[in-house]
């Protein structure tokens, strides 16, 4: 938040690191904007990552969701919907790359763990060591009636089968042993594998079993890097006991990204694990001008294209529970509460249930103060706005949050596709290497380096020279 | 009978279809998960002038995978393949995939995905490998009878149609007067129901540029008339056009032979078998299996014009067949006329003649 404040700087000489997200659902995608490009052609996708890599990102990092958005009970038409499947689509974006991390988001309620393990294995070992995995649970029958298991988990089990899951997926990548494969034909006896160099996975967990021989070996980065973006006191300590990165939400206001470090930092320890094993990457955005004034007036015109009349009373829509769209957006809001008193979870937001009665209370309260009109209102309770500055300004209060302890990168969604990086990269990447906070090259060639990170939770403690056959995983192919 | 060209595809799992294979090599054992030699194969198949290239694949441990000397590791095929999709600009890309280990939901999405990247070249082999250990591994119960299979496979295949079909193709309108992005009246809840799975909503990625992937299936796997191309075998060239001319029969709309080939190379092929059935023996398949010259394997496919519409060769050792396939054979075929090479830009319907299918929710006489 303030550049200007001072905090004593723990990691003097640490860097800042960033991510792409590419949502692919919301309203903060401005699809309608004249620059605008498909969301949906591989072109888009691979412009955006090809800005990233020449930015010299970290990760390029795909959500996921597994039924399309609904408000009161239609499909929700207003913003971007329709997205490719992760995996599938980071394994064609490994092949025109070469060094930046690819993060699959990918659901431990509605998958099943032979098959998401080795799908992410294969990602990993085609890419050379570039895959991950953001690790995500599903609770409500609404999504689940897309799949073969149906049903929902209660917000415990859900995490509990997250659990199982993560034991079994790292048991299919423990499975081979660095040298399991016969290193040549001539050398190889009357086997391609030697006897007992692939172990068979045997899981039976409290929520679910996993029996398989698995076909795939470690990539030269081991494992696939988690990623966890739980927020709950649940989600937290699921994190800092599984997770390599947290996609967090605190990543606006210092203070409040401060404290949300010290607790995670605090968590990771009681999880038998070094305080900066788990690390801290929330999401934003940038809206960057020449000048500060600049900068503010893009941001305003850029919340009004994010936040159409259309959009803002479906956002009320959604929180009063039933259809307001014939209401004036210009009007003031409805001055009753809702019927319903809780959000229906996921089925538009993604965010979760929350209080409806006080959300809306809270929007009339500052509406009544400020004499905002329904669209007024929405936009000023819009929660991602970001970073809004010139390069420089934006540069330096970056440094400040990472060279704090309080984050260490940002995860970046652009708000247009596919040229919503370029500033970023042209102007924001710059002002940050001329402060000696951004790499000016790759070091590594694996996510798992370029994150600066540990050997996978179960592969430490072995032996030296233990290492992946990196025969095996030869560096991904340029195009 | 037919007046297409010949669709001629190639198998490119692995080191081979001869289980010794991984031995008479070129590439070290463990190539089979190095992205350079998966580019470098698919490129010469692609270059060599083959319609389509298939990847074969399993869950899990399979008869063929679990003998000692076998092959015992491979990369997910959709992952493969969508590897492929940008590095390749011609070829058709078939993952196979069998139904009952998989989500349908999630399949639709990952082939479809498979078609965007590739601007239309992705096509889905469908399979039903005996997997004794499948249950196991999805810890679900999965159909085991014959009859529970076939129907499951039936009844995935024509679930992740639907799936591809429930956005229609104009769905994305991108209205700025009314600031909707979609139409919601053009994206449709699939609302399957089987014995053994249901599926509500529509799929999560809009249709693929093929409005369907092509799918391709085995005659005894699938019902030639639920499948776009189907693939039938037989233990010599009378048996083949037999189950050509009952596939056809059946409504199958295209039809390929599988071969097994194995050919002259810089060593002839009595002494390069004898070196492989030394260390494996090649144990019949359902498809038909030639030894020999090339001259000879384009003799074989002369005869089989009239009863089919292409082949699927499976080369014995792909290091050393496929050389000889793309040196010697494809491009006689070209020569002759009786094979067109795939353009850049079509798409892999177009390759192989097939037209691109109306989404079921847009026909007026179903939904």
């Amino acid at each position: 938040m303030s550049a200007d404040r001072t905090n004593p700087p723990l990691r003097p000489t640490a860097q800042v690191h960033f991510g792409i997200f590419f949502q692919g659902v919301n309203h903060h995608t401005v699809w309608s904007d004249p620059r605008a490009g498909s969301q949906t052609d591989f072109l888009s996708f691979r412009r955006l990552i090809e800005t990233a890599e020449r930015g010299l990102f970290d990760a390029f990092f795909l959500g996921e969701g597994l039924r399309l958005r609904e408000t009161n009970g239609r499909l929700h038409d207003l913003d971007v919907v329709g997205r490719p499947d992760a995996v599938t689509q980071l394994a064609a974006l490994a092949a025109v790359t070469r060094h930046i991390g690819l993060v699959a988001t990918q659901n431990t309620t509605y998958n099943d763990p032979a098959d998401l393990a080795r799908r992410l294995a294969s990602l990993d070992v085609l890419s050379g060591g570039r895959a991950a995995w953001n690790v995500v649970t599903t609770d409500n029958a609404w999504t689940g009636a897309n799949f073969r298991r149906g049903g929902h988990l209660d917000h415990a089990d859900r995490y509990h089968r997250a659990a199982d899951f993560l034991t079994a997926a790292r048991a299919v990548w423990d499975s081979f042993a660095d040298d399991a494969v016969a290193p040549a034909a001539d050398a190889a006896g009357d086997a391609w594998a030697r006897p007992g160099g692939i172990a068979p996975v045997a899981v039976d967990g409290r929520t679910l079993s996993s029996h398989v021989t698995p076909t795939v070996p470690r990539s030269r980065q081991g494992h696939p890097v988690i990623f966890q973006a739980g927020d709950s006191p649940t989600g937290r300590t699921f994190a800092a006991e599984n997770a390599d990165v947290i996609f967090s939400a605190h990543g606006s206001d210092l203070d409040d990204a401060l404290a949300f470090a010290r607790d995670i930092r605090r968590r990771t320890v009681a999880a038998g694990r070094p305080a900066d094993d788990v690390k801290i990457f929330p999401g934003t955005s940038f809206v960057l001008g020449a000048t500060e004034a600049e900068a503010r007036e893009k941001a305003q015109w850029l919340v009004h294209e994010q936040i159409s009349h259309a959009t803002a009373l479906s956002v009320i829509s959604h929180i009063w529970g039933e259809d307001l769209s014939h209401l004036d957006a210009d009007g003031p809001l409805p001055d009753h509460d809702p019927d319903v008193p809780e959000l229906s979870s996921t089925r538009g937001s993604g965010a979760g249930r929350s209080d409806a009665i006080t959300l809306a209370r809270n929007l009339r309260a500052r509406a009544d103060e400020r004499g905002l009109s329904i669209r007024e209102a929405v936009i000023a309770a819009d929660r991602r706005q970001g970073f809004v500055g010139t390069p420089d300004a934006v540069a330096d209060t970056l440094v400040e949050f990472v060279r704090s302890g309080a984050v260490d990168g940002f995860n970046i969604s652009p708000w247009l596709v596919p040229d919503g990086l370029d500033d970023v990269v042209d102007l924001l990447v710059p002002a940050l290497q001329e402060r000696g906070a951004y790499r000016t090259a790759y070091e590594g060639t694996t996510l798992r380096e370029h994150l600066g990170l540990r050997e996978p939770l179960t592969r430490r403690g072995r032996q030296q020279g233990a290492r992946p056959d990196a025969r095996l995983d030869a560096a991904a192919v340029g195009a | 009978m037919s007046q297409r060209p010949l669709v001629v595809a190639v198998e490119l799992d692995g080191h081979g279809s001869h289980p010794a294979a991984w031995r008479a090599s070129a590439e070290r054992p463990g190539a089979v998960f190095d992205p350079a030699v998966l580019r470098r194969t698919a490129l010469a198949a692609e270059n060599g002038g083959f319609a389509f290239v298939t990847f074969d694949d399993a869950l899990t441990t399979t008869q063929a995978t679990a003998s000692p000397g076998s092959v015992a590791g491979r990369l997910d095929a959709v992952v493969r393949s969508a590897f492929l999709a940008p590095l390749t600009a011609r070829v058709g890309l078939a993952p196979r995939v069998d139904p009952r280990g998989v989500e349908p939901f999630h399949l639709a999405a990952q082939l479809a995905s498979l078609d965007i990247a590739s601007l239309g070249r992705g096509a889905w082999v469908v399979g039903d490998a005996d997997q004794p250990h499948l249950a196991d591994a999805v810890d679900r119960v999965v159909p085991e009878s014959a009859v529970d299979r076939r129907r499951e496979v039936a009844d995935v295949v024509a679930a992740v149609r639907r799936l591809w079909d429930s956005w229609e193709d104009d769905a994305v309108i991108k209205d700025v007067s009314t600031g909707r992005y979609i139409d919601r009246d053009r994206v449709h809840d699939v609302e399957v129901s089987t014995p053994t799975f249901s599926i509500t909503g529509a799929s999560i990625t809009p249709r693929p540029p093929q409005g369907q992937l092509v799918v391709v299936a085995p005659d005894t796997v699938l019902d030639p008339a639920a499948a776009d191309v189907t693939l039938v075998g037989g233990a010599d060239v009378a048996a083949v056009v037999a189950r050509a001319q009952a596939a056809r029969a059946a409504g199958a709309t295209r039809v390929l032979a599988e071969i097994e080939v194995l050919l002259d190379a810089d060593v002839a092929t009595g002494e390069r078998l004898a070196a492989l059935d030394a260390h494996a023996s090649w144990a019949a398949s359902d498809a038909l299996r030639f030894i020999g010259s090339a001259p000879g394997l384009l003799a074989l496919l002369e005869q089989l014009t009239d009863a089919v519409d292409g082949v699927r060769l499976h080369p014995a050792v792909l290091s050393a067949d496929l050389p000889v396939l793309t040196r010697s054979v494809l491009p006689r075929l070209v020569a002759a006329g009786l094979v067109r090479l795939p353009r850049a830009g079509d798409t892999l319907r177009d390759t192989l003649d097939l037209p691109r299918p109306a989404s079921v929710f847009t026909r007026k006489d179903a939904a």
